[in-house]
């Protein structure tokens, strides 16, 4: 037994033994302890002069279809691992104080993440999506039960959606399997990998277009993410922060690990409208976020704008971009996790997350003070955080990925990037303005915010630790992606 | 696995059971009939059981004999076993339905007058049997009579009960009217061939269009450019087989006759009647579309049979709030993603009767499932209303977590058997490319997701009305773990199921027609 599944049986076993009635939170607790320091531990033991895919343990399922449970990690899916680990500790944590039914909760939570670290670990096309499809129903009961607001329309809407989206995705799927010749066909990414010279280069163009609805929907690229916001914003907390966290960066995977590399004429074919709708999410969804007046709603559509910047990435298609685009999910992964972590524990202590209710909160509770305004900066992509990195190796990236200009006539990409640098503008407007109105300032006297108890610290500093790191040593996490993109983009 | 007896050994063994059965009714002196239902939950069991040691019948076919009519492969020996499993699942069922059973009927107090509610479904499953196997138009007609009257006594079963009688009425004129359109058109279909064994319509149709210069005879074929006559036999067959499967527009019957039928019997009705409903489907489009110039027709029918069934089912499942309707209508839109499999059989054969196949092994897991915890709850909640599960959640984890998982595999997540279903489905119409069926599939599917996540958000979202814990018997507490477990154990590891539905090397149709 490796690592890996090790890593993967330890959530939903605990889930198991929550349900048949072990103490929930501290299990939950122990469990996401003990998945981080597997991950750790499947980190340091990554042979990176080796590279390629370790820890393998494959399972055949069905040998007429060249099914089979395979799972492995590169250095891109042990990012991803470690991002999975990190963040669902923090979202223990940070889990309020449940009053009803609080088994079922835990259980929920560690199936998210158990779903999330599957479809990471999954070399195997059908576990690869299914692992991800484990996270539906949990997420469907977290909102419904433990949500905020209109929490039930919230559910039906981010359920059914992404039903829609799963669906799609499976027919791309189904076509992606069926473009091999009958006899080479199989589910195992790595021999499609290597085979990938048997898709047709005719067939490209549609099987890309259905998995990019698919994958987009989950991601929510504008048009399809009308889900998103409502969503994170009756979410109880864990949820938000695994959901924007964590699940989503599981479509940006798919798109960096399976469409990217196996179909590189469909990306062309579909490269313009790919940078329409991104610059469409960066800079449509950055004003509509700043029309935002409260903290939640808020958070739901600058996670939304910022899926844009790694859609810049991954249209850019070079290993400079597709590194980029991969830092940049971990790194934005970390800081909006750390952001609804602090807004769960201000709507748990407040009736209200309206911005104008706030104020001065760094008075009362200067470690949220500094915690939110890290998160924030991170967020909004200044140096010294892993976002900063991520952002510059994708603007960059994109850029050079067309030929440099003459004078003045700029190539489609290179107009999306000029577009995106703009957003990171809208993102300072908005996160620093929220920043002043709640943070600083004279207080509102009646709304006072005790500060944050070390139940909820620790997992902050982790986070926060996380992404200082990738700031200002981005080699050490990108040592991990750039060799495993290098290795998918490889002609 | 060695062949130790002939595979129509168990249909005659179904049908012993069947006869002692009703000798027991009749000479039985113990009042409680439910000792002949565990009886004959434990011999199917054991028939199921010997099915594993039985292999195909004699290959050859003689003119004349009872072998004509009746063939064992891998893929009739499979809808053999499911068919006694449902009945199985179905005597667990009416076990834990006969307290509901015994107010509506006149003078069964103490299980009195229950006994045939226990043998007639060992008949019908005799019948599935039967159909399962049947290559020949006279053996599928009398099998499917043999189930579908079965069936009109069980819907009625309950006699003081208007809703069940008023089923039973509609159901018996339905069916009635099915049967006459199924044998009208065979009759077509036996007046242009000259025969009723499907092998021999084949090669006759095979010959009737031969054109010279591909088929290697002399001759021009005489029934080409004079298909009209076997197209409406073809077409009056179809609507026979398509209002046994449920398939729009024939599907008038079937919410009524499953909100109003005891609900054991719906779940029978469900499962078994569509299961053997399809197997003959796909018996009989085989036929049909080994000749080109039927099976471009052909496949345009079952295009649109298949767009209708999911159209409507989907549909009009959204706003039901009755749970045993919403079941009649989401079977309706089974019915459409099975429709979609058998549009794809012209051109992808095996995929489409391999996704077929799993598909209803997935759809009696979960269907029988979903029903067995029905029974249960409206035993105890006294109605099969959606917010009768109110709260289940609470009053039972494990009823509420088994039904979790059955409609989680009726949606079609993954790691359940129902998602590999659909997505064999997909595939099979992915590859022929029925992009019309396919887009409408998508929809359907996110349309599912909505009215089955009803059953879910009741739940747990609800608080309980009644929180009165629920208990379960010891057969009906296996029978559902039973299930649950299957459900993600072959959703995970599909190999079991798809190893009985490899099919033996088999002679090709024109060898065996020759003799």
């Amino acid at each position: 037994m490796t690592v890996l599944s090790l890593i993967l049986l330890l959530p939903i076993v605990n889930a198991l033994a929550i349900m048949f009635g072990a103490p929930a939170r501290r299990s939950a607790l122990l469990a996401s302890w003990a998945q981080l320091a597997l991950t750790l531990f499947a980190v340091l033991g990554y042979h990176r002069d080796a590279g390629g895919l370790q820890f393998q343990s494959t399972w055949n399922v069905a040998s007429e279809w060249g099914l089979s449970l395979k799972l492995g990690a590169d250095g891109l899916s042990l990012v991803m691992l470690l991002l999975t680990a990190l963040v669902t500790v923090a979202a223990v944590h940070a889990s309020p104080r449940i009053e009803k039914r609080e088994g079922l909760f835990f259980a929920c939570v560690l199936l998210i993440d158990a779903g999330a670290a599957g479809a990471f670990a999954s070399f195997d096309l059908f576990f690869f999506y299914a692992f991800h499809e484990l996270a539906l129903i949990p997420t469907f009961l977290l909102i419904g039960i433990w949500g905020h607001g209109q929490r039930h329309a919230a559910a039906w809407r981010n359920t059914v959606y992404l039903a829609l989206g799963s669906i799609i995705l499976l027919v791309g799927r189904a076509q992606l399997y069926l473009a091999d010749p009958v006899g080479a066909r199989t589910f195992d990414m790595v021999l499609m990998l290597k085979n990938r010279a048997l898709i047709p280069a005719a067939a490209q163009g549609g099987i890309y277009g259905w998995l990019l609805v698919g994958f987009g929907i989950l991601i929510s690229l504008v048009p399809f993410h009308s889900w998103a916001p409502s969503a994170y914003a009756s979410a109880p907390t864990p949820a938000a922060m695994l959901h924007a966290g964590v699940l989503k960066k599981f479509g940006l995977y798919g798109l960096l690990r399976v469409a990217v590399p196996l179909l590189p004429e469909g990306a062309r074919e579909w490269s313009h409208v790919l940078l329409v709708l991104l610059v469409l999410n960066i800079l449509y969804i950055g004003l509509v976020t700043i029309a935002q007046k409260r903290l939640d709603t808020m958070l739901g559509y600058s996670s939304v704008m910022h899926m844009g910047y790694i859609f810049l990435g991954i249209a850019a298609g070079n290993a400079v971009g597709l590194s980029g685009a991969a830092l940049l999910m971990l790194g934005h992964g970390l800081s909006i996790a750390a952001l609804f972590a602090v807004c769960g524990y201000l709507r748990q202590n407040s009736p209200t997350t309206a911005f104008i209710d706030f104020g001065g909160i760094a008075k009362t509770a200067p470690f949220l003070g500094y915690a939110f305004g890290m998160a924030a900066f991170a967020s909004i992509g200044l140096p010294g955080f892993a976002n900063f990195a991520g952002d510059l190796m994708v603007f960059f990236g994109a850029f050079g990925s067309a030929p440099m200009p003459g004078a003045l006539s700029f190539s489609a990409i290179q107009i999306a990037v000029i577009c995106g640098l703009w957003g990171v503008v809208i993102s300072a407007v908005y996160m620093l303005r929220a920043y002043r109105q709640m943070f600083m300032g004279a207080g509102t006297g009646t709304n006072v915010i005790a500060d944050a108890a070390p139940m909820l610290r620790w997992p902050l500093l982790v986070l926060l630790a996380a992404l200082l790191i990738g700031g200002v040593w981005p080699r050490s996490y990108l040592s991990f992606i750039q060799p495993s993109v290098e290795a998918l983009i490889a002609k | 696995m060695q062949q130790i007896f002939p595979a129509i050994a168990l249909e005659i063994s179904v049908l012993l059971l069947g006869v002692l059965m009703l000798l027991a009714e009749a000479f039985s002196r113990r009042a409680d009939r439910s000792h002949m239902a565990r009886y004959a939950i434990g011999v199917l069991a054991a028939i199921v059981g010997f099915s594993f040691f039985t292999k195909a019948a004699p290959e050859h076919i003689e003119a004349g004999s009872y072998w004509t009519m009746y063939s064992v492969d891998a893929t009739a020996l499979f809808f053999k076993r499911i068919a006694l499993v449902t009945t199985i699942a179905f005597l667990i069922m009416a076990l834990e339905y006969r307290h509901v059973l015994t107010r509506f009927i006149p003078g069964a107090e103490e299980g009195r007058g229950t006994g045939e509610f226990y043998c007639l479904p060992v008949f019908i499953c005799a019948g599935l049997m039967f159909m399962a196997s049947a290559v020949d138009f006279i053996l599928i007609f009398v099998s499917l009579e043999l189930v579908t009257i079965g069936f009109y006594a069980l819907v009625a079963y309950m006699r003081r009960n208007t809703l069940c009688l008023e089923a039973g009425a509609k159901y018996l004129i339905l069916g009635a009217l099915s049967t006459g359109f199924l044998v009208y058109g065979i009759t077509w279909i036996f007046g242009i061939t000259g025969q009723t064994n499907l092998f021999l319509v084949k090669t006759e149709l095979i010959r009737g269009f031969s054109v010279p210069s591909i088929a290697g005879t002399e001759h021009l074929g005489h029934l080409i450019g004079n298909e009209s006559a076997l197209l409406f036999g073809i077409v009056l067959v179809l609507v026979g087989l398509g209002f046994k499967v449920a398939a729009a527009p024939f599907q008038l019957w079937v919410p009524d006759v499953y909100q109003g039928a005891p609900t054991p019997v719906t779940a029978f009705l469900s499962v078994g009647s569509k299961a053997a409903g399809f197997v003959v489907l796909v018996r009989v489009l085989e036929v049909f579309l080994a000749v080109p110039a039927l099976g471009g027709k052909v496949t345009t029918v079952l295009v649109l049979l298949a767009a209708a069934t999911l159209i409507y089912g989907n549909i009009t499942a959204l706003p039901q709030e009755n749970l045993k309707r919403l079941f009649a209508y989401s079977s309706i839109a089974h019915a459409g993603y099975l429709l979609i499999a058998c549009a794809s059989l012209a051109g992808d054969p095996a995929a489409a009767k391999q996704a077929i196949s799993f598909y209803l092994a997935g759809y009696l897991l979960m269907t029988l499932l979903s029903f067995l915890i029905l029974i249960v709850v409206a035993r105890h909640s006294r109605g099969d209303e959606i917010r009768h599960f109110n709260g289940l959640g609470k009053r039972s984890p494990l009823l509420a977590g088994a039904m979790t998982l059955a409609i989680a595999s009726l949606a079609g997540i993954p790691l359940t058997v129902g998602f590999l279903g659909k997505f064999l489905v997909f595939k099979t119409a992915v590859a022929t490319g029925h992009w019309l069926l396919i887009s409408l599939g998508i929809v359907a599917v996110a349309a599912g997701f909505y009215y089955y996540l009803k059953v879910i958000a009741a739940m747990y979202w609800q608080e309980p009305t009644d929180s009165t814990p629920i208990e379960i018997a010891p057969l009906t507490r296996i029978a559902i773990t039973a299930l649950g477990v299957l459900i993600i154990v072959f959703g995970i590891f599909p190999t079991p199921i798809l190893t009985q539905l490899r099919e033996p090397a088999r002679k090709p149709v024109a060898d065996i027609a020759q003799r």
